[in-house]
């Protein structure tokens, strides 16, 4: 059997960042596994600009950013193997802590690894039409707005000349600006809430620039055409969701895109019996982003979905430093207790979702994302009873995610931990 | 006088500005809540400006297009200029990140250039 000490499931943007940073502590065993024929993932089809304003401080388009870290891990010499797909990811059944990786590609055939500890990096899938019920007929002009923008930025190919989107997520919204250069006519974009999941800079330069309406509170109810789409449907809908009788607009058009919302791709980390957070959909971590499944790491967008790389790049060093320390023998037994965050008021998850305060570094970075929109709000973070954080935010919105760096001297001066919270407060 | 209304993009707020102009020229901003907000209208009309990011055909390459941006920004009103442009172009591969694809892009002086590295496809 092929042994390795790390394995980095994916070669992403993630997947990059922790095998680069493992190497950096030292670690030399390491092998990441690509199912693509490149490394980057989804950069490379992400061709516009804005990547890196955090880590390089300047703006780079997506396979520019990407490329700053592959030049890396070929700098470092860390292996790769590209058009591999991992099957499974299960324990060694000789009781040992290690995990048997199962992966497949041309070269090989079908292989098993055996890793002293992974790193899921796989990312996320976009949410299909066959998840989101939504009526009529199904002809060919229906795709998802990541599956548009590989056909256009990849391949070269325009799926449709006049377009109706569906979701103000980020992707569909630069789709819309991309399809709107390339000579279609984009002729509105519905979104199902009454704010856009999208980053404000997207709203303003792809739909607004090019005077593409917003439509809020709206959701397709009819799309009609049995070869090909000819025509969407969109109407308003009231505060429970349901569309309102009379506000239908119709609109002509040969291409449907759907921007609905971004699923982790846990089949791996399911398989493994890895606790999955019915929030993130992605597996719960601790402190040293590590699952449930001691030695298995998880980073980016398999973890939660995130909306910068940058943060996606820094977590992903995260967990690359601590499976490091894991397969150095330095994680060190759990001095204290494991401590659930409780995430409430108006926040609706936290990663990590469990801190053992023992086994912290000096600081930790709490990732959440809050439920609604709220103006002029405090996070608050209180270890028991005593508030140890308390920030102002002129906003918060679900589009966003919100990141809080707390200190481990903090927790000292708190005695013995028993509780940890996260919360949105009102002053 | 002139009244143009813009959303600020500094942060999730979105603050619905309103500037006035009198001769092209700045008379006042209202409805920012911040200083960003009021740097970010002046710029944006009296000189607004994008980078634009697109892609070209990549002869020979192992995929079939590379992706370019303008290596710096270029006036907003250029941008359809400017991909009319670049329909015209293919480059031969290997392309590397940075190389000039099309210079000086419509009389801008701004460079189009790869953002992307593609080799030669293997035979």
């Amino acid at each position: 059997m092929n042994r390795t000490k790390i394995a980095v499931i994916g070669g992403g943007p993630a997947g990059l960042a922790a095998a680069i940073e493992a190497k950096k502590a030292g670690e030399d065993s390491i092998l990441v596994l690509e199912r693509d024929r490149c490394l980057g993932g989804i950069l490379n089809q992400c061709i516009h600009n804005g990547f890196g304003l955090h880590t390089f401080k300047e703006e780079l388009t997506g396979p520019e950013y990407a490329q700053r870290f592959i030049d890396q891990v070929r700098e470092l010499e860390i292996p790769c193997r590209l058009g591999t797909m991992v099957m499974s990811i299960a324990m060694a059944e000789d009781g040992s802590s290690d995990k048997i990786v199962t992966y497949l590609n041309h070269e090989e055939g079908l292989v098993q690894l055996r890793a002293e500890a992974v790193i899921l990096a796989m990312g996320c899938r976009e949410r299909p039409r066959g998840a989101l019920n939504i009526p009529g007929f199904r002809p060919a002009g229906i795709y998802t707005a990541g599956t548009a923008q590989k056909l256009v930025n990849i391949d070269g190919f325009m799926p449709g000349r006049s377009v109706v989107i569906l979701g103000s997520g980020d992707i569909g919204l630069i789709m819309a600006r991309r399809m709107t250069l390339e000579g279609a006519k984009v002729q509105a974009v519905a979104e199902l809430m009454p704010y856009s999941g999208g980053l404000k800079r997207n709203i303003v330069q792809c739909l607004d620039d090019f005077g593409i309406p917003l439509k809020l509170s709206h959701t397709v109810v009819n799309i009609e055409g049995k070869e090909r789409v000819k025509a969407v449907t969109i109407a308003k809908v009231d505060e429970r969701n349901k569309p309102i009788p009379g506000t239908e607009e119709r609109f002509e058009c040969d291409t449907l895109l759907l921007s609905c919302g971004l699923l982790p791709e846990n089949e791996l980390t399911s398989g493994l019996g890895a606790v999955i957070s019915p929030v993130t959909r992605g597996p719960e971590v601790n402190e040293s982003l590590e699952t449930s499944i001691p030695g298995v790491f998880a980073c980016g967008n398999v973890l939660h979905v995130h909306d910068l790389v940058d943060f996606v790049s820094q977590e992903a060093a995260q967990a690359g430093r601590n499976a490091a320390r894991f397969v150095q023998g330095q994680a060190g037994e759990t001095p204290t207790p494991d401590i659930r965050v409780t995430a409430e008021n108006g926040v609706r998850y936290t990663v990590p979702e469990i801190i053992n305060p023992g086994r912290m570094e000096d600081t930790l970075t709490l990732r959440f994302r809050v439920g609604a929109v709220y103006q002029d709000i405090y996070e608050s973070v209180y270890v028991n009873d005593r508030r140890i954080l308390h920030r102002k935010k002129k906003i918060a919105a679900p589009g966003e995610m919100e990141t809080v760096v707390i200190k481990k001297d903090s927790f000292d001066q708190a005695g013995e931990v028993k509780s940890i919270t996260v919360r949105l407060e009102e002053e | 006088m002139e009244k143009r209304e813009l959303t600020c993009i500094g942060c999730p707020m979105g603050c619905q500005i309103t500037v006035t102009l009198e001769d092209g020229e700045v008379k006042s901003v209202e409805g920012n809540t911040c200083l960003k907000g009021d740097k970010y209208a002046r710029a944006e009309v009296t000189n607004p400006v994008r980078v634009v990011t697109s892609s070209v055909p990549a002869v020979g390459g192992e995929i079939g297009q590379v992706s370019v941006k303008t290596a710096g920004d270029i006036p907003k009103g250029c941008i359809f200029d400017v991909m009319e442009a670049l329909r015209a172009v293919s480059v031969q591969a290997p392309v590397r990140i940075g190389d000039v694809v099309l210079a000086d892009v419509c009389g801008t002086g701004v460079d189009v250039i790869a953002t992307k590295n593609v080799e030669l496809k293997a035979r």
